[in-house]
């Protein structure tokens, strides 16, 4: 870390010191004390002037800067700012920030209650490898954008984690829901947990989004294997390329256990890898649809064998029961379970085989002709999604409580995201935590303004 | 006799002359003032016997064409207009001795009643000083030579104050310098009396003085004035310098502050209500909480999904530097998104004044946190597509 960072975070130390040290007088001389060590280059600023902050309003902490001497502000300046960083560092007291934002625990084996709020970093190589889908767009480019992904650890996915330890392998698998608000998280504890299979070397089946398969699919062909159902190439396509990257070394080691024909020409035989049966899907377009429902009914028999552990993690679980836009060519509707994928997935989500865990997100930003507000397992699957899936252990996933806030705000700071003068002051936190009531991607549309 | 009377009568009421504007609607009294003054030519003291000609220059027609109030007429009017305010009084059944202005506003607009949205244009019986304006009388005698030595400045009431003025400035120094070399002058701090008052407006001044005047000199004016005020004056002075001194009200007494209550478990609490367009709101700010707030029972967070609705309901609550302390509770209905987070701003600010101090409430209301928002839709009217956009302009 280079020295300017030390320095600042020092400040930041002395800062929060200052502001719990309940003289306002001392708040702003240690204020300028701050912005006179910073040197050229940072982004400091005088964070009093008023235009700055986001609403216009008096701020009395101006008067009582003005009311400084000046004196005193040349006395400061004058010295040398190594000097004054060593008088800082003996003044530094309690945690660095840097303790309630990160955490060197890169393993989500060993995650506890104690780093909870804390932040790990997952190495950008297996990124690529374990999420080649799946992630949120806006997580994408803020990996990006800081060239490492954190993620929080959070106490519904700690929960999670809990249970999948303490999985019973011979029971039937157990459905786990992440339900809650819009912007609480699901889709990265959904990603904790994916990270801690992966390490754990389950096979992970892991579907990004189900508003995809249910919406805005341009060719729709009738399926071979059943006439009544539709197939969709690209979707099925797509999703196999991304699931080789994914479990690479799996599929050279299962093998199929029956004989699969493509069409008169092509067939598949018994005995041979899963492997060359993903490889028909993702270069025989047309049958991309029929080898992924192979892929999945292949794992489920065989996972029940206890040679690996099936992990089946599915975004947007409501749009297997919801309604789809499509429409056949003759402008009537066309229900869920009348697209091949669909009806596959729900077979899979079934708790009818074991060796493995299936969880699940309800989502309402892509879903299909629900309200906004409804966020309730009750709400977003219907009755018949909900009766198909019960029994399952509801996961409620909230918004930050403070110290998660904290740390958020910690680890933006930290990484230089948060350019205004405001951001590290108590009252810019309070107004950044009334402005998004905790709500994590809330903050995060906020904090990109910043 | 009569000629010449006629002649002279012409030709005075040519010279007199309007000093401001008219309310009322016009009425050409120019041959009435002539046939009123026919009547009063040996009493009045305006009128003298002349032995000119009409002069009928240029300038005769001009001021032949602007009206022109005779004092007579003046009198003429105030009489009727005591009289008339008597028979009101009879006519409404109280005493005509105490029969006020307000009292004669009341009586009319009962017995006149007028749906006219203009203030102005509905009937209205004031003493005729409010309602004629002011005017000069003749500035110049029988023989042609003005009264005031200061006529030819062509602002002669201007000038002359200001020269009333700097006499009294140059008194005034020589009476310091008197004290000065006798040893016996002392500093005052005198104030007190200009607190709470401001110097006359321009538009004041030209009131008082019936005449128009520039921006410069009005400048002029208050510069001599306030050159005045550094020095000591007498009793005298202080008198003059009150008379261009008006007292500026002090808005914020008017506010209304809401009475703090308590509810079964003794938690303190106060509501309000607040509108905007057409949204209305109540809100109930409890005194002690943590800053959540929840609108017709479902948080604000997922009521008001555009940041900049948040804000709006932010900024009472950033103002006073309470962002976590208070809890609300609120109810809204009607407008659209916008005019429902302004109309929540206002009454959780209205609520507020409840828990803050007198300051506080008078810096929310120079802030406009208190102020309703007059701003309404304004109607579309007949001929343009909208209310300001006109329809498509076609060349032919």
């Amino acid at each position: 870390m280079c020295p300017d960072q030390e320095s600042n975070q020092q400040l930041f130390t002395l800062w929060d010191n200052a502001q719990h040290s309940h003289t306002r007088q001392g708040e702003a001389k240690t204020v300028l004390f701050v912005i006179l060590l910073t040197g050229p280059g940072k982004c400091s600023g005088w964070p009093f002037q008023s235009t700055g902050i986001m609403l216009k309003g008096m701020r009395r902490l101006i008067s009582k800067v003005h009311k400084l001497d000046p004196g005193h502000v040349l006395h400061m300046g004058t010295q040398a700012p190594q000097s004054l960083a060593a008088h800082l560092d003996s003044q530094v007291s309690g945690q660095s920030p840097r303790a309630i934002s990160r955490t060197s625990e890169n393993d989500p084996a060993k995650h506890e209650e104690q780093h909870e709020g804390q932040h790990y970093s997952l190495p950008l190589q297996d990124m690529k490898t374990i999420f080649p889908h799946g992630l949120p767009p806006r997580f994408v480019m803020q990996m990006k954008t800081f060239n490492e992904a954190c993620l929080m650890v959070r106490k519904p996915a700690l929960e999670l984690l809990h249970h999948l330890k303490n999985t019973n392998f011979d029971h039937p698998a157990v459905r786990y829901v992440l339900y809650g608000e819009k912007g609480t998280g699901k889709t990265l504890s959904l990603c904790h947990i994916i990270h801690f299979c992966a390490k754990q070397d389950w096979l992970i089946l892991h579907i990004p989004d189900g508003h995809l398969w249910v919406k805005n699919c341009q060719d729709l062909l009738q399926s071979t294997y059943n006439k009544q159902r539709f197939d969709q190439p690209l979707e099925a396509s797509v999703w196999l390329k991304n699931f080789k990257t994914a479990n690479e070394r799996f599929l050279s080691q299962i093998k199929i256990q029956e004989k699969y024909v493509w069409n008169k020409r092509e067939s598949v035989e018994k005995g041979s890898l899963l492997g060359e049966v993903v490889e028909q899907g993702i270069t025989r377009v047309r049958n991309a649809t029929d080898a992924v429902g192979i892929v999945l009914k292949e794992l489920k028999r065989q996972s029940s064998l206890g040679i690996f552990r099936l992990l089946v993690a599915v975004d947007g679980v409501n749009a297997l029961w919801g309604r789809t836009t499509l429409k056949r060519e003759d402008k009537s509707p066309i229900a869920p379970e009348e697209l091949a994928l669909i009806y596959n997935l729900r077979k899979m989500v079934k708790n009818d085989w074991h060796g493995g865990a299936i969880v699940l997100t309800l989502s309402q930003t892509g879903s299909l002709f629900k309200p906004r507000r409804a966020c309730l397992p009750q709400e977003l699957l219907g009755k018949e999604g909900f009766d198909a899936l019960d029994p399952f252990i509801p996961i409620l996933v909230s918004n930050y409580n403070p110290k998660e806030f904290e740390s958020c705000i910690q680890y933006y700071l930290e990484n230089s995201w948060l350019q205004h003068e405001k951001a590290h002051t108590e009252e810019g936190k309070k107004e950044l935590l009334f402005l998004s009531n905790a709500n994590p991607g809330q903050l995060e549309r906020l904090c990109a303004y910043l | 006799m009569a000629a010449s009377c006629v002649s002279c009568c012409a030709a005075l009421s040519c010279r007199l002359f309007l000093g401001g504007r008219v309310n009322l609607a016009r009425r050409q009294v120019l041959w009435k003032a002539a046939a009123a003054e026919l009547q009063t030519v040996f009493g009045s003291q305006i009128l003298r016997l002349r032995h000119t000609t009409v002069v009928t220059t240029k300038k005769n027609v001009a001021s032949l064409r602007c009206e022109t109030y005779t004092v007579d007429f003046i009198k003429k009017q105030i009489e009727e207009f005591n009289l008339g305010k008597r028979h009101l009084a009879n006519m409404m059944g109280e005493d005509p001795e105490t029969f006020t202005q307000e009292d004669i506003d009341r009586a009319i607009a009962y017995l006149f009643p007028s749906g006219l949205f203009e203030k102005r244009a509905r009937p209205i019986m004031k003493h005729p000083e409010q309602i004629f304006p002011k005017q000069k009388a003749t500035q110049w005698g029988e023989d042609g030579r003005p009264f005031h030595f200061l006529f030819y400045t062509g602002k002669q009431s201007y000038y002359s104050l200001m020269h009333d003025a700097y006499g009294k400035l140059l008194n005034l120094e020589k009476h310091k310098n008197e004290l000065q070399a006798k040893g016996l002058f002392s500093e005052e701090a005198k104030t007190k009396d200009l607190i709470g008052s401001r110097w006359l407006i321009k538009e004041e001044l030209e009131e008082m003085l019936v005449e128009k005047l520039s921006d410069q000199d009005y400048a002029q004016f208050i510069r001599l004035l306030e050159r005045l005020l550094t020095l000591q004056c007498g009793a005298a002075e202080k008198e003059f310098l009150q008379s261009f001194r008006r007292s500026v009200t002090i808005q914020s007494k008017k506010q209304l502050i809401e009475p703090v209550q308590y509810d079964e478990q003794g938690m303190a609490f106060s509501t309000s209500e607040g509108k905007r367009k057409s949204a209305k709101a109540e809100a109930v700010v409890y005194e002690h909480g943590s800053g959540r707030i929840k609108v017709n029972g479902i948080d604000y967070l997922l009521y008001f999904p555009v940041t900049q609705d948040r804000e709006q309901l932010m900024f009472p609550f950033h103002f006073l530097d309470r962002l976590g302390k208070h809890d609300v509770t609120c109810t809204v209905s009607g407008g659209g998104r916008s005019a429902q987070a302004g109309a929540i701003r206002l009454a959780m600010a209205r609520a507020l004044c409840s828990f803050v101090t007198e300051e506080e409430v008078e810096w929310m209301r120079q802030a406009g946190l208190l102020t309703v928002d007059p701003r309404i839709r304004e109607r579309k009217k007949p001929g343009q597509e909208g209310a300001r956009r006109k329809f498509t302009w076609k060349k032919r």
